[in-house]
């Protein structure tokens, strides 16, 4: 009897579609968020995250709906973000069906922030998102979707949004995303180790292997990806299976 | 059969709702005392802090019909926050006073562990369970919480094990708790919905 290791995929959507891109840039479309949620849901994912890349004021409506249709379908838990700048932002995509807010550039601007949404909701419903980057012998946080540096310690925003209510943290590295080269093993250990609360790894993935490597090296809690789930380079149930089988406790789908 | 849902603003209470909608059953959400002291089956759902909780049942006048409505013998399911509140009292809030409805108290998971206990985790059986019925013994239920029912007791049917053993389970006459999210938990979750309203029915 164990903690399930967690296998999440990520849809990227514009508002309205999944769309897909290398080190943040270079969109395209990848797909319908709620055919792919529904896929997801029968395969065995874990969770889903849900994010608006775009983020724009203009869009958030049609954001909110696709988080509406999505969570219809879903008998698994949903963390929805992107743009979350506000207390208000949270009850939103909550009020839609979320589980779970993602924070991310707000949360560096304003960390209070972290703590409004965790009085409110529960720290268990705050993930907070850090897009990290080498930068010598340290990693930076990066913002605005990881195209400028917030010239700060990922390491010590991770511990302070942890004393702020944070209570998972999602982390991308920006060097390995959209790469397929594997996750970051040193950076996600480097942080799982600095904190309390469970750590999503996220950025890089593609073969089993770089899994099986992220959760017994890397120490994640959970491993997200996209691209491979979504191109059908990797299913679900078949991770699962080769996981299982190298030892690695996760939930086997029925 | 309707399903009365307590409503106090938890984040929980739609995905709950489409739960049973899935399942079939019909359900009505509310915050009304009156409601809650004509329903047939009543579901607490809870997500967040113990104190918001109980303030809520407070301010919403819903503590003494609810009590009333589980001592008459209606069915209840509790849910997360919805297990812890059926305790005396909880270390989250201590100076708050549960339901009382269920010997013991409510207690911090232990520090040696990361907290939230975020994810997928399995049960132990301890006895014979209606809420579990036809679930797999391996079968994985989601849990997001900080807190839990540590002293096991005759009311506990199931726990789970994370960094200590705590109560998962609760089937004590017509008082049913979970302290996971069937409603977040696929297909073991859904079944153990229906096993309620089968019960409940």
């Amino acid at each position: 009897m164990s903690l399930a290791h967690r296998i999440i995929p990520c849809l990227d959507t514009d508002g309205e579609r999944v769309v897909k891109g290398v080190n943040f840039v270079g969109l395209r479309d990848a797909g319908d968020p709620v055919a792919l949620a529904t896929r997801y849901n029968s395969e065995g994912a874990d969770e889903l995250v849900v994010l608006d890349i775009a983020a724009s004021r203009d869009r958030r409506p049609t954001f909110l709906e696709t988080i509406r249709h999505v969570a219809a379908e879903l008998a698994i838990p949903l963390t929805a973000g992107g743009g979350i700048r506000t207390l208000e932002d949270g009850r939103a995509v909550v009020r839609a069906g979320a589980d779970k807010i993602t924070v991310n550039t707000a949360a560096v601007e304003r960390p209070a922030l972290i703590s409004e949404l965790s009085r409110e909701f529960g720290a268990q419903a705050v993930v907070l998102a850090i897009d990290a980057k080498r930068s010598g012998d340290h990693w930076d946080v990066m913002v605005r979707g990881g195209r400028e540096t917030a010239s700060r310690d990922a390491l010590e925003w991770a511990r302070l949004a942890v004393a702020y209510g944070a209570g998972e943290i999602l982390l991308t590295s920006v060097d390995r995303d959209g790469t397929q080269s594997g996750f970051d093993v040193a950076l996600t250990a480097a942080i799982s180790r600095a904190v309390t609360v469970p750590v999503i790894a996220s950025g890089g993935a593609k073969s089993p292997e770089h899994f099986v490597e992220i959760f017994e090296e890397g120490a994640a809690d959970a491993a997200l990806a996209a691209s491979i789930f979504h191109d059908r380079v990797q299913s679900i149930r078949a991770l699962k299976e080769f996981l299982a089988a190298r030892g690695v406790a996760v939930r086997l789908p029925c | 059969m309707k399903v009365t849902i307590l409503d106090y603003g938890a984040g929980n209470v739609p995905s709950v709702e489409r739960a049973l909608q899935r399942l079939g059953a019909e359900s009505l959400r509310t915050g009304s005392p009156e409601h809650v002291s004509n329903a047939d089956a009543l579901l607490l759902p809870g997500v967040g802090h113990y104190a918001a909780l109980v303030r809520a049942l407070d301010q919403k006048n819903l503590r003494a019909p609810l009590v009333d409505a589980i001592h008459r013998g209606v069915p209840f399911l509790g849910i997360c926050l919805g297990l812890q509140v059926l305790f005396k009292s909880s270390e989250e809030a201590a100076q708050l006073q549960g339901l009382n409805l269920v010997a013991g108290t409510v207690s911090a998971l232990p520090p040696n562990v990361k907290l939230p206990h975020m994810g997928w985790n399995q049960l132990g059986r301890k006895r014979e369970s209606s809420l579990l019925a036809g679930i797999d013994a391996g079968a994985y239920f989601y849990f997001a919480h900080s807190y839990a029912a540590l002293d096991s007791n005759s009311a506990t049917s199931a726990t789970c094990s994370y960094g200590v053993e705590f109560a998962a389970v609760i089937e004590q006459n017509n008082v049913h708790a979970v302290q996971f999210h069937p409603e977040k938990s696929g297909d073991a979750g859904a079944r153990l919905l229906r096993n309620f309203l089968r019960l409940a029915a």
